[in-house]
């Protein structure tokens, strides 16, 4: 295991440096520049803020210095926002998006996973079809029409929650639902088809005929294994989180990172962005890590592999 | 011999696939909203970008199926002209994603050893990156090109199909023809792409049907955000953009393009799951 924690650690710095040296020379070809913006500013102005930020050094030059930035965790200061700090932003809109995906992801596994669970002991009667034939709906109903259709629904038409903006816990409510019910809806798919394949081995028969109730050996025999598919889908589901919290903030006028993000990249706030990418980077390397280690410590057979 | 063989395969699986009733009347369904989309704004009398500021925010009706948006433009004619839209770009990207993934995953596959090592840890990296913001970034600073939306999404698509056609590949690849194949002194190429290629036409098949839905989703997921398809230009996406901001004034506006692109997800995914169990009678239903 520790063997795993450090070739990935080792792993991460080469990968999170071709995605700097990537991200930033993306930027710096793209045309247009942070400092043209709709409101002409004069000529001699604009130079002085083009020096004031090093943009009048050669690029090179530029992104080494970048680079010895980052080395010393220096992220630099926004360029439409000089008074922040890219980290400051970060810090700010971050925790609006980890609130949001956090609160999905807990309601996609207590949706998804007993709904697997339960059609997957049923199986072939209506409390499996009708689950299942559900998350086939949720599957293919994208997150900007179901949004849209719990705003129309839960908000216009019932009043019951407030269909934009986030200043309170009520306003939490339809955002993480609507991004939750499609991450429930892969989920109880991945779980019936786990259970099914492990509610037939020969440990559970062992278990069912040394007398263990059908709920022991549900939550102590054949959960961890029929669990496995799902801790597997977790790593994408991360990232598709990040994704889905990109379309859910523009829905519901979320301030959160995804939304800072488009808007940096369409201002050209070079910094801005750069610090975004390398720092959703990051999050989705060490997800993915406590991921791996969740996998092991559920699979004796991954464990001993690695 | 192995024509013979493979058309009975074909027709064995085009069988079973018959007698999956979801699958068929997924595939019928695919083939109406292709129909209509295609036929859609050649019939309608209506262009997907003509104005009438006379009859804004028209429910539907006679005179316009669909009824109209905010500049009285006919839902129909977006509707349809949007779909064809949706579904070139699905179909296009599907098939950028399948040219990269195929000739990566072969090619690790047969040559094998440290190349094949090297190149399935770099898939592996890639798998863990942020890709999504990649394409959001190069739709954002290089503007909203069409070519440039294909390749974006393929680029990004063609991970998984790498590393199903590698591991076909090395089942494959130590079988009899492929030995009888190289004893009569074919080229690495012929082999790859004369002998090797058919024999994975199965798996690439069925998990190009699943790639087409994936990548509607991340096309529709860009219109939606503003990156995609720009006005008066439509898509499935942008017009359910159009539909989300307006619902409470034309609640039409956001059902017909949503019932349209659903459906269309819905078909490809039954067809996806259909065509598994009828080309690889093996794999588990589940």
């Amino acid at each position: 295991m520790r063997k795993l924690i450090i070739s990935r650690v080792l792993q991460a710095v080469p990968t999170l440096w071709v995605i700097a040296t990537l991200t930033f020379f993306m930027t710096r070809y793209a045309p247009g520049g942070p400092f043209d913006s709709e409101r002409a500013i004069p000529e001699e102005i604009k130079i002085k803020l083009q020096s004031h930020f090093g943009l009048d050094r050669p690029l090179f030059d530029q992104y080494l210095l970048y680079l010895k930035n980052l080395l010393q965790g220096d992220l630099g200061p926004s360029f439409k926002y000089p008074e922040w700090e890219v980290s400051e932003l970060i810090a700010t809109a971050f925790p609006v998006s980890l609130t949001l995906g956090l609160l999905s992801l807990l309601i996609a596994l207590m949706v998804g996973i007993p709904a697997g669970m339960i059609a997957a002991l049923r199986k072939n009667s209506w409390v499996d079809y009708l689950p299942m034939s559900l998350s086939m709906a949720g599957i293919c109903l994208p997150t900007f029409v179901l949004g849209p259709l719990l705003i129309y629904a839960l908000s216009t038409q019932l009043g019951m929650f407030p269909p934009l903006g986030w200043y309170g816990p009520a306003d939490w409510v339809l955002p993480s639902l609507t991004l939750g019910l499609f991450y429930a809806a892969y989920i109880a798919r991945l779980t019936r088809a786990g259970m099914l394949e492990t509610l037939q081995q020969d440990y559970v028969r062992t278990a069912r005929a040394k007398g263990a109730t059908s709920w022991r050996i549900l939550t102590k025999h054949a959960a961890r294994g029929g669990l496995l598919p799902v801790v597997t889908f977790l790593g994408p589901a991360f990232a598709g989180l990040i994704t889905g919290s990109f379309v859910i903030e523009s829905i519901f006028f979320i301030p959160g990172l995804g939304k800072f993000f488009v808007t940096a990249a369409f201002n050209r706030d070079y910094t801005m962005v750069l610090g975004t990418v390398l720092f959703y980077a990051s999050l989705i390397i060490l997800l993915n890590l406590l991921v791996d280690l969740l996998q092991a410590w559920l699979d004796p057979k991954a464990r001993q592999e690695k | 011999m192995s024509s013979t063989h493979s058309s009975s395969l074909g027709r064995d699986a085009w069988l079973r696939l018959r007698a999956n009733k979801m699958a068929m009347a997924s595939l019928f369904l695919l083939a109406a909203v292709a129909l209509i989309s295609l036929l859609g704004p050649l019939l309608c009398s209506y262009s997907y970008d003509q104005q009438n500021l006379d009859r804004v925010f028209q429910s539907p009706d006679t005179t316009h199926l669909f009824g109209t948006d905010n500049l009285g433009r006919d839902l129909f004619a977006r509707t349809t002209y949007g779909g064809r839209i949706s579904l070139a770009v699905g179909l296009l990207a599907t098939l950028v994603s399948l040219v990269i993934g195929v000739t990566y995953g072969m090619l690790s596959g047969y040559c094998g050893g440290r190349l094949d090592a090297w190149m399935m840890r770099l898939v592996d990296v890639l798998y863990s990156l942020p890709f999504i913001i990649f394409v959001i970034l190069l739709m954002v600073l290089f503007g909203r090109n069409f070519l440039l939306l294909f390749l974006a999404i393929g680029a990004v698509e063609w991970l998984t199909m790498a590393r199903i056609t590698r591991a076909q590949t090395i089942n494959l690849k130590n079988a009899e023809f492929i030995e009888a194949a190289r004893a009569l002194g074919y080229s690495h190429l012929r082999i790859l792409f004369h002998h090797l290629l058919p024999n994975l036409i199965g798996p690439i098949i069925i998990y190009a049907t699943l790639t087409v839905p994936a990548v509607m989703l991340l096309e529709s997921v860009l219109s939606f955000l503003g990156l995609g398809v720009q006005a008066p230009m439509s898509s499935w996406g942008s017009l359910i953009k159009e539909g989300a901001e307006k619902m409470d004034a034309a609640p039409w506006l956001l059902f017909f393009p949503g019932m349209f692109f659903c459906l269309t997800l819905f078909a490809l995914n039954f067809l996806g799951d259909g065509l598994r169990d009828a080309l690889d009678p093996k794999s588990s239903k589940d």
